[in-house]
């Protein structure tokens, strides 16, 4: 299946994937007006020591254990993805206490958010790879 | 066709369920679910009682499930005994079974008290209908009292906090969280549930109870309306027992989920396993190990080749916003932070991590348990470069390649 994969030596760390990843979260029509002067939570973050960069989001792995730790049945996995029903999660954080690459996103006592692949929103493919300026991370079948 | 027995009403038989379900879906599956609702997060009682989640909610899977996937669900029915393929259920029954899956998990241990009859409101907190019993019994005026301190105890506290007018807890170790926690970590969650309005009462416990009135060892009295006993569970053990399995504190299981009896599996909150992170055998009796190893039980009961081979104490848990994250053993070179209300301590030993406590601030903290679960060697990553911020910076290019870049 399509997943987000990392070309880590293409990544400039501009963080626009962080930005287009909150702006598709909102639906709304402008990102300015939708994020300006807001604290933004995105479901995917860049890693950055200033001499390697590369952006980190879901594997949705095929053996998730955030799925199978999940205290509250949350967490599932649909066609591949691993996908959280925010009204059943209570916000435990048991996912983000087992996920190996830091992935899932507390979010002050509401639901934890994560990467669906935009399959929760409007965008149709994911936000963060159409606004990659450099082919960073790209959406496609690897592996 | 494979006849599968699951017994117990809880995650471990649903982890059993889906591995049963991976490789077999021709066999006759029957769960036999003491409660008399479908399998629920018992872990949320809490924040039921809060008003943050649903009994609907709380339910793991939909009856659709169990109906599409040819699940015979026996609700209300205890397994009386276990024979050599037959189950035997306390309303007469009989189920045959090739292979069976025991996961009757924990109950609560009330200690002999003296004088305990007289309390008229007496609790324990561990299902749903003690959570409905709790809730009944209630209201804002009530001044209830919790025997142990631990995070059923305290979970229950928070819970309740706003309903009630009083919250006393006692235990008889000198801090909360006795079996997470360290000295000074547990003071500062005691602090945080202070500022709640919430009452402790450490190193003392009850010598007697005179329907209201407690009398502790310390020689204080507690005078209350509700008592909700929590001082710790035990593993539901009796039909193995009898069955003849091998058993300690809880019953062994080999890291196939195998007891010592031919087709008998066992998973979840009875079983004794190895915690990697300290090479000890314990009861490790927390939710997401119960899946697992339910998980692989169905995986063998079915046929396949699975072993679940790196369990460890783990829990996250929080109290009003403050989170605890904790996972492995305490013993080995420390390394803290503190900044704030945030406490970071992992603990590094003969070249691996082998535990965490994290308080407060908790992002990214499944990269440290995962080294812990994995057992990484720590001179085979810049383990230095992430002490302060967990990235995947440690590792080598070739581990994000394959693991971000999917290049194999």
């Amino acid at each position: 299946m399509k997943k987000i994969y990392v070309n880590e030596e293409w990544c400039l760390g501009c963080h626009l994937c962080e930005y287009n990843c909150a702006f598709a979260a909102t639906g709304d029509k402008f990102m300015s007006l939708a994020l300006k002067d807001k604290e933004i939570r995105p479901k995917i973050h860049v890693e950055d020591d200033g001499k390697i960069m590369y952006a980190v989001s879901c594997r949705h792995c095929e053996d998730a254990i955030c799925v199978k730790s999940c205290i509250s049945g949350a967490l599932s996995k649909e066609d591949g993805i691993v996908k959280i029903d925010k009204d059943k999660c209570i916000g435990c954080l048991t996912c983000v206490l087992v996920c190996p690459y830091g992935a899932l996103v507390p979010n002050e006592g509401k639901a934890v958010t994560k990467c669906e692949l935009c399959t929760d929103n409007k965008c149709g493919e994911p936000a963060c790879v159409k606004g990659c300026p450099n082919n960073a991370i790209c959406f496609e079948e690897r592996g | 066709m494979k006849n599968y027995v699951v017994v117990g009403g809880g995650i471990a038989s649903l982890g059993c369920i889906d591995g049963i379900l991976e490789n077999d879906r021709e066999g006759r599956i029957t769960l036999i679910c003491g409660e008399d609702r479908l399998p629920y997060s018992r872990p949320l009682i809490s924040y039921y009682l809060e008003e943050k989640t649903t009994l609907e909610k709380m339910q793991y899977r939909s009856e659709e499930f169990f109906k599409n996937n040819n699940i015979e669900v026996k609700l209300g029915v205890h397994a009386e005994k276990i024979e050599a393929d037959t189950v035997v259920c306390d309303n007469g029954e009989k189920v045959a079974y090739d292979k069976l899956l025991v996961a009757t998990g924990s109950s609560p241990f009330v200690p002999p008290i003296s004088g305990l009859d007289s309390v008229e409101k007496k609790f324990t907190f561990m299902t749903e209908a003690d959570a409905l019993a709790l809730e009944a019994a209630i209201d804002k005026d009530s001044r209830v009292l919790i025997v142990g301190a631990g995070l059923i105890g305290l979970k229950c506290a928070e819970g309740i906090a706003d309903k009630v007018s009083e919250i006393t807890v006692c235990d008889l170790a000198d801090k909360v969280l006795s079996s997470i926690l360290d000295k000074d970590c547990a003071d500062l969650v005691k602090e945080k549930m202070e500022e709640r309005g919430i009452k402790f009462m450490l190193s003392d416990s009850v010598e007697k109870f005179d329907g209201g009135r407690a009398t502790m060892k310390s020689g204080g009295t507690v005078e209350f309306d509700v008592l909700v006993m929590a001082v710790g569970v035990r593993p539901n053990l009796t039909q193995l027992k009898e069955t003849g399995a091998e058993i300690n504190r809880g019953v062994l299981v080999n890291d196939k989920m195998e007891t010592s009896l031919s087709n008998i599996y066992a998973a979840g909150d009875l079983t004794e396993g190895m915690d990697i992170s300290s090479g000890t055998e314990k009861v490790m009796a927390i939710l997401p190990n119960a899946y697992m190893q339910g998980f692989c039980a169905g995986k063998n009961m079915s046929g396949g080749d699975c072993v679940f081979d790196n369990q460890i104490p783990m829990n996250s848990i929080g109290f009003f916003g403050y989170h605890i994250m904790t996972a492995g053993s305490y013993d080995g070179e420390l390394y803290e932070e503190k900044s704030g209300d945030s406490v970071k301590k992992l603990y590094v030993k003969d070249n691996r991590l082998v535990g965490l406590i994290f308080l407060g601030s908790v992002d990214k903290v499944g990269i440290y348990t995962s080294l812990i679960r994995n057992k990484t060697p720590l001179d085979t990553i810049d383990f230095e470069k992430i002490k302060k911020n967990p990235s995947l910076l440690a590792f080598s290019q070739n581990y994000r390649r394959k693991n971000l870049g999917g290049v194999l």
